[in-house]
């Protein structure tokens, strides 16, 4: 079964998205969308030192993402730029810096386009092992710290104030992240991971009436975004990470309209009219 | 550091306090935001914190929890210390699905019927099922108050326990705490802007300006010099020291309307007398506290009627406002 390339494709993205969903949750709660996206593009200078030094991908760009987060944490915490401004001078220097490092190595042909937008159909059994080993880990540290790294994103000082440790669930949760980047990178590249992690999110917010629900359907909107991805992509011959971001906006605006009122919930109007 | 200083609770087995802050301040950014605090909380003690805004209230409770490290002097926490916090500010975005049910449950596990009990106790069980940001100012202070009291905490921190709460639920959720120190036992660190009902169950306020501005028992520190000069003479003249049953109110020019609205010189009658029953703390701490007023007391009899409740909690300062009652006649 799994000597299909597509099939290999769509466990993949299902492996991916059932992470990304309960990570994406707290990437939207924590209005950290910016924070992800300069660790997903630090991930490109992961990939430039990993043919660099000539050692494993995957981990060069966990370690270059972690490093990025925790200098970010750093930075952050003295106070001198405002985090909004930091992320955006931190993520683009990032992907320019990859970019530059990656022509300088005129020797390695590299398929840069893969590394912006995934290359998913490639997927090959070992990147399959590695998506779910990494994720099941992701998920088992993500289930570990799930009532602390909440409370802290309620409000980090009633969490300080009980006993939580805010600084350290931040920190494990950053790293968490950079995990899911770097096993996700495969699937949408550096540039869509954002995507993936948020969209389904977001979509699942209004059909939720907890954060535990909510990671859930994520997950769940995240794995339909996938196939209808990957199964869009197939039928019109269309690039397959865009395809599976476009599936997931497509779910998202679905999930805008017709639930308000069936699951009588409120609160969303904000997102409707600009 | 008079005799006013000297803690209500003296007179008993004092415990080892809960949380102790040394001449603690902290600094930001080359400023100090308070400086050369001395507070400690002991179990069954309300400790209230008052002072305009920025004068370092939140951050000095924050001090005491271990949210901000003290950039001077020290602060103390008892080892294994279980606290409960209400926080200044809660605001959960719209992103955020949380019903009351599980924010209950937010820093620890709790079954159902914790908390509903926890709940129950503030008055907010029908809230069970509520949505978290679509609570009134009201609402929300009784379930994070009943979220800081579903563990059983040693020490309560109330951040403006009654902002957003109208004037009658402001009183009952005062009495509420004052109960709840009395049922659970613990410690109570509280802040207030709010100077015009300062709860009579309190111990000790802490007049904050950036410093400490002055201390004491609530009608000691309403008349203190420094209280005055903070907040004005007003303030000192139209505070209410609050009591727990309203049945006459004194008015400003020192007569008593009684709860049938008949108003007369001053409030002798057989509800003025020291509580029945209780006289044995009554003189106890009256004279205790005669000599903790001797000076700079000239109270104008505005407050303290405390009679008529038998609430454990409210013995010395029964004794005390019969004392100073005396005193101004």
């Amino acid at each position: 079964m799994l000597d299909d390339f597509f099939t290999r494709a769509v466990l993949a993205g299902i492996g991916v998205a059932l992470v990304a969903g309960p990570l994406g949750c707290f990437i939207v709660w924590r209005r950290m969308a910016y924070f992800g996206d300069t660790l997903s593009h630090g991930a490109l200078l992961g990939v430039a030192l990993s043919l660099l030094l000539q050692v494993n991908t995957t981990l060069t760009v966990f370690v270059v993402s972690s490093a990025l987060a925790v200098l970010l944490l750093l930075l952050r915490r003295q106070g001198t730029l405002s985090s909004d401004a930091l992320l955006g001078l931190l993520s683009h220097s990032a992907l320019a810096i990859g970019l530059v490092c990656l022509a300088f190595m005129t020797w390695v042909r590299m398929d840069l386009l893969g590394l912006l937008f995934g290359d998913i159909l490639a997927v090959n059994r070992q990147d399959l092992l590695l998506i779910y080993g990494g994720g099941a880990l992701v998920l088992l540290v993500l289930a570990w710290i799930w009532r602390p790294l909440f409370a802290a994103t309620v409000n980090p000082d009633l969490a300080a104030a009980e006993g939580i440790k805010p600084e350290r669930v931040n920190l494990i949760f950053t790293l968490l992240l950079a995990g899911v980047i770097a096993i996700a990178m495969k699937v949408v590249g550096v540039l869509l991971i954002t995507a993936l992690l948020i969209i389904p999110a977001a979509s699942a917010r209004r059909l939720s009436s907890g954060p535990e629900v909510m990671a859930v359907i994520a997950s769940l909107l995240g794995c339909g975004a996938v196939v209808a991805g990957l199964f869009g992509s197939l039928e019109w011959d269309t690039p397959s990470g865009p395809s599976i971001v476009v599936a997931a906006m497509c779910i998202f605006i679905v999930s805008l309209a017709p639930w308000e009122r069936l699951l009588a919930k409120r609160g969303l109007k904000r997102s409707t009219n600009p | 550091m008079n005799a006013m200083e000297k803690p209500a609770l003296s007179g008993q087995d004092r415990q080892a306090p809960l949380v102790r802050l040394e001449r603690a301040g902290v600094s930001s950014g080359g400023r100090w935001l308070v400086r050369g605090v001395d507070l400690s909380v002991s179990p069954g003690e309300i400790v209230t914190l008052i002072g305009p805004n920025g004068s370092g209230k939140s951050t000095s409770a924050k001090m005491a929890l271990g949210i901000l490290t003290p950039s001077e002097g020290k602060a103390e926490r008892k080892r294994g210390l279980k606290v409960g916090y209400v926080p200044q500010k809660l605001l959960v975005d719209w992103t955020l699905p949380l019903t009351v049910r599980r924010f209950m449950a937010l820093t620890v596990k709790l079954s159902d019927a914790q908390i509903h009990a926890a709940l129950e106790r503030t008055g907010a069980a029908h809230l069970m099922r509520a949505e978290v940001r679509h609570l009134s100012g009201g609402e929300l202070q009784r379930v994070l108050l009943a979220r800081a009291i579903a563990v059983s905490p040693d020490l309560l921190v109330l951040d403006e326990p009654v902002q957003g709460v109208d004037y009658s639920g402001e009183i009952a959720i005062y009495e509420l705490i004052s109960r709840l120190r009395t049922e659970l036992g613990c410690g109570v660190l509280m802040i207030s802007h709010d100077l015009h009902v300062v709860m009579a169950a309190t111990d000790q306020v802490i007049c904050l300006n950036g410093h400490v501005c002055c201390r004491g028992t609530p009608s000691a520190v309403s008349q203190s010099p420094a209280f005055l000069q903070l907040f004005g003479h007003r303030a000192g003249a139209g505070i209410a020291v609050y009591q727990h049953h309203h049945d006459h109110v004194h008015l400003p020019d020192g007569r008593v309307r009684h709860a049938d609205g008949t108003v007369s010189e001053d409030c002798a009658g057989e509800h003025c007398e020291a509580p029945h029953g209780h006289e044995d703390h009554s003189h106890d701490h009256a004279s205790h506290h005669a000599h903790a007023h001797g000076e700079g007391c000239g109270h104008d009899h505005v407050h303290d009627h405390n009679h008529g409740h038998a609430h454990d909690h409210s013995h010395t300062h029964s004794g005390e406002a019969v004392k100073e009652t005396t005193d101004a006649r």
